[in-house]
């Protein structure tokens, strides 16, 4: 055990000491905060600009329609001279367009055009075509004598809220949006971090072999010791860089987030700009209550969870990892042994949209049982809630498959890291297996 | 008294056998050459005793006792194919490989001290391995050999890679480990090098040994009768059944006859029958070298 801890240790500490790391570990997190801060940046500073787009009517019908929007971003101003005169004016006007609304036929209405210097944003066109939308609607009520009351008056707002029963009978607040929504990013991160750091393992393993040195290392420790050493401090450099990652986005946000202060205390603002939603959608409004809904996620129980997981499914997937790169004497050599070993990755991430649909369905039980596909899907399923039983059992089979894949890979290990140049395939491995 | 004993070693693998009962014997102190053409066995046979790859039958003994794991700080082991860490330093790498081999860390920076002063490579401690010269990387691997301070040392094709000058500074340490009482096991090629050290040989062919023992002992065993004499004058007119093998002239009027005689021929009856003819100026009975025997043995 004492050996394991030494390679161990080297296995960590080459790695965290590389530049590669330490540049990954401070960019990771900019690169989220990023994500985060610069739409609400962008959104920000586009409203000190303020707009001024000049509206030529020449139907008369939209008079009042344009109204100021309330921070100042956008004033509309109305022009009473010709559309050619507006034109040859718009340069020195300092406007920042031009809305042409010709004479309307209100069941067709056409040619409202919108000059520009530079093409106008997606949001600013939709409000204006809303604004006239809106409008016409309401001359069109107005023509058939119906009043705007009571067109509001027909329209039902319906809203079910969903309730989760917990084994003890207790209510909790469910949120499907916002499970969803943990739910993928916490099965794609293990996905990531299992091809990531997989990945790690099969370089050092054939940097090892193809520099010859584990024959030396061999002669002082168990092949098996040198492998698992190596997938646990692989293991250990995830973990560190993903705390590591979470400590640093939680620092930045803090940070960044005192600098806008009013954003970062209202998460409203920040979905308006990022998902550009139209309003009344339930994903803006699942990220208005996004705190208060958060609570029926079982927050400790989804860290621990994607933690267990996380080691579980890079053990497993790790040690397979060591077993293709021993098997091969270069990079491109590993290519056709990876596609088995990625393939239940692949499919555990396609069907993720499936388990969505039914995350206590059929496909998604066996799926988040079978080891090799459970640490994506139960990821999936966790935000959703699910029995303790099912979560205990596939708990237990995971460490099982690790196990399994561990003893696996060790026997094609022991050898491959012996064999140089020998092309090897499938039937080799086959009798190195049952040697 | 045997340091380490192979008995009834064999090695199958899926395609070939690597090693058919080999049994040797290394005595303590010895430096012993392990010899054979290529793909004869002798990785193999290092492997299994490195506990690299197990035997699939026969056992081995280590100072009497059977070969365990706990053996292994007993060996130190230089492969034929050298290799270190590339991207790490020299000193770090010295450091963990003593370790494995279950030193404490300061005692393994205390040993890597002395050695870096006794092969001249001190200041090398923080330097990459990839930015040293390949002679430079051998003497940080042969380091890594001997740090611990093994009893057996297994060194295959130790020279190779090394320049004259430290080559002779490698030898020199061989021999200063064997004067310690280290047991030294030496796989190569190069014969000279064989004929210069090694105190006892074992020759290896496909998959089986074909000869073992003291090098004095096999060189007699190989004798051929065989003389080499140098001479002035002819040999015309010898009475005695004798075979000239090579006739070589030497400076001022001097030959120098290579001469086979019968097995039942001593060599005084060769003089005798000699003096009458040739001014005899040198007369040595002509030993195989390894090189012969091993020729000899695998054809």
């Amino acid at each position: 055990m004492n050996k394991i801890g030494l390679i161990i240790r080297r296995e960590y500490w080459t790695r965290v000491r590389k530049k590669s790391f330490i540049i990954m570990t401070i960019l990771g997190p900019l690169i989220f905060a990023g994500i985060v801060f610069v739409p609400i940046w962008l959104a920000s500073s586009e409203s000190s600009d303020e707009k001024v787009i000049a509206v030529s009517d020449e139907s008369c019908l939209l008079q009042n329609g344009f109204r100021n929007e309330e921070d100042g971003s956008i004033q509309y101003e109305y022009i009473t001279i010709s559309l050619d005169q507006a034109k040859a004016d718009f340069p020195k006007s300092n406007r920042y367009g031009l809305l042409y609304i010709p004479e309307l036929d209100l069941d067709d209405p056409q040619g409202i055009t919108f000059f520009a210097e530079t093409n106008p944003s997606i949001q600013l066109l939709r409000n204006i075509r809303r604004t006239v939308r809106q409008n016409i609607r309401d001359l069109k009520l107005e023509r058939s004598s119906i009043s705007r009351e009571t067109l509001e008056a027909l329209e039902t707002n319906v809203d079910i809220s969903t309730i989760n029963l917990t084994q003890a009978g207790e209510e909790q607040q469910g949120n499907a949006e916002v499970a969803s929504v943990v739910g993928y990013v916490g099965a794609f991160l293990i996905y990531i971090f299992i091809f990531l750091y997989g990945a790690q393992v099969m370089r050092g393993v054939i940097e090892e072999k193809s520099s010859r040195i584990v024959e030396v290392i061999i002669s002082s420790v168990r092949p098996f010791q040198l492998m698992v050493g190596k997938v646990i401090g692989v293991a250990s450099v995830g973990l560190t860089q993903f705390l590591l990652w979470v400590g640093f986005t939680l620092l930045i946000v803090n940070i960044a987030g005192s600098f806008f202060p009013d954003i970062a205390a209202d998460p409203s603002a920040t979905a308006v700009p990022m998902a550009q939603v139209p309003e009344n959608s339930p994903e803006l409004e699942a990220m208005q209550d996004f705190s208060s809904i958060f609570g029926s996620v079982n927050v400790p129980l989804l860290i621990g969870c994607f933690i267990f997981y996380f080691l579980g499914g890079y053990l497993m997937y790790g040690a397979l990892f060591a077993a293709v790169g021993s098997a091969a004497d270069s990079d491109t050599d590993t290519q056709q042994f990876m596609l088995p070993v990625s393939a239940p990755l692949i499919i555990s991430i396609v069907t993720l949209a499936a388990i969505l649909n039914e995350p206590n369905g059929t496909l998604a039980f066996w799926m988040s049982m079978i080891p090799f596909t459970s640490p994506v899907v139960m990821m999936m399923r966790i935000p959703f809630g699910l029995p303790t039983w099912e979560l205990m059992l596939s708990m237990t089979l995971l460490i099982g498959g690790f196990i399994f894949t561990t003893w696996l890979a060790a026997k094609i290990y022991r050898i491959g890291i012996l064999t140089y140049g020998t092309k090897v395939n499938y039937k080799t491995i086959g009798k190195w297996l049952f040697q | 008294m045997y340091l380490l004993e192979t008995q009834h070693i064999s090695k199958r693998y899926a395609n070939h056998e690597a090693l058919r009962d080999v049994s040797v014997t290394i005595p303590r102190q010895s430096i012993f050459g392990l010899l054979g053409p290529n793909g004869a066995g002798k990785t193999t046979l290092i492997r299994i005793i490195n506990q690299i790859i197990e035997a699939d039958e026969g056992q081995i003994l280590i100072k009497d006792e059977p070969l365990e794991p706990k053996h292994i700080a007993d060996i130190g082991y230089l492969p034929e194919e050298r290799g270190l860490y590339k991207k790490m330093k020299v000193g770090e790498q010295l450091i963990y490989l003593a370790q494995l081999k279950g030193l404490s860390r300061s005692e393994a920076v205390k040993r890597i001290k002395s050695w870096f002063e006794r092969l001249e490579v001190s200041g090398w401690s923080e330097k990459k391995i990839e930015d040293l010269s390949k002679g430079m990387q051998q003497k940080i691997q042969f380091i890594a050999t001997v740090v611990h301070d093994p009893d057996l040392i297994i060194l295959d094709e130790p020279f190779t890679g090394f320049d004259p000058v430290n080559a002779n500074l490698i030898k020199d340490e061989i021999l200063t480990l064997q004067e310690r009482g280290k047991t030294i096991i030496f796989s190569t090629h190069r014969m000279e090098s064989v004929e210069e050290l090694c105190t006892h040989i074992a020759l290896i062919n496909k998959s089986e040994k074909i000869l073992d023992g003291k090098k004095q002992d096999i060189k007699n065993q190989f004798r051929s009768n065989t003389y080499e004499i140098v001479h002035l004058g002819d040999f015309n007119g010898v009475d005695l059944e004798y075979q000239l093998l090579g006739e070589e002239p030497l400076e001022e009027n001097y030959t120098k006859s290579t001469v086979q005689i019968a097995e039942t021929t001593s060599p005084n009856e060769l003089l005798r029958s000699l003096i009458p003819h040739i001014e005899i100026h040198g007369f040595q009975e002509k030993l195989p070298t390894i090189n012969e025997i091993f020729i000899a043995a695998v054809q």
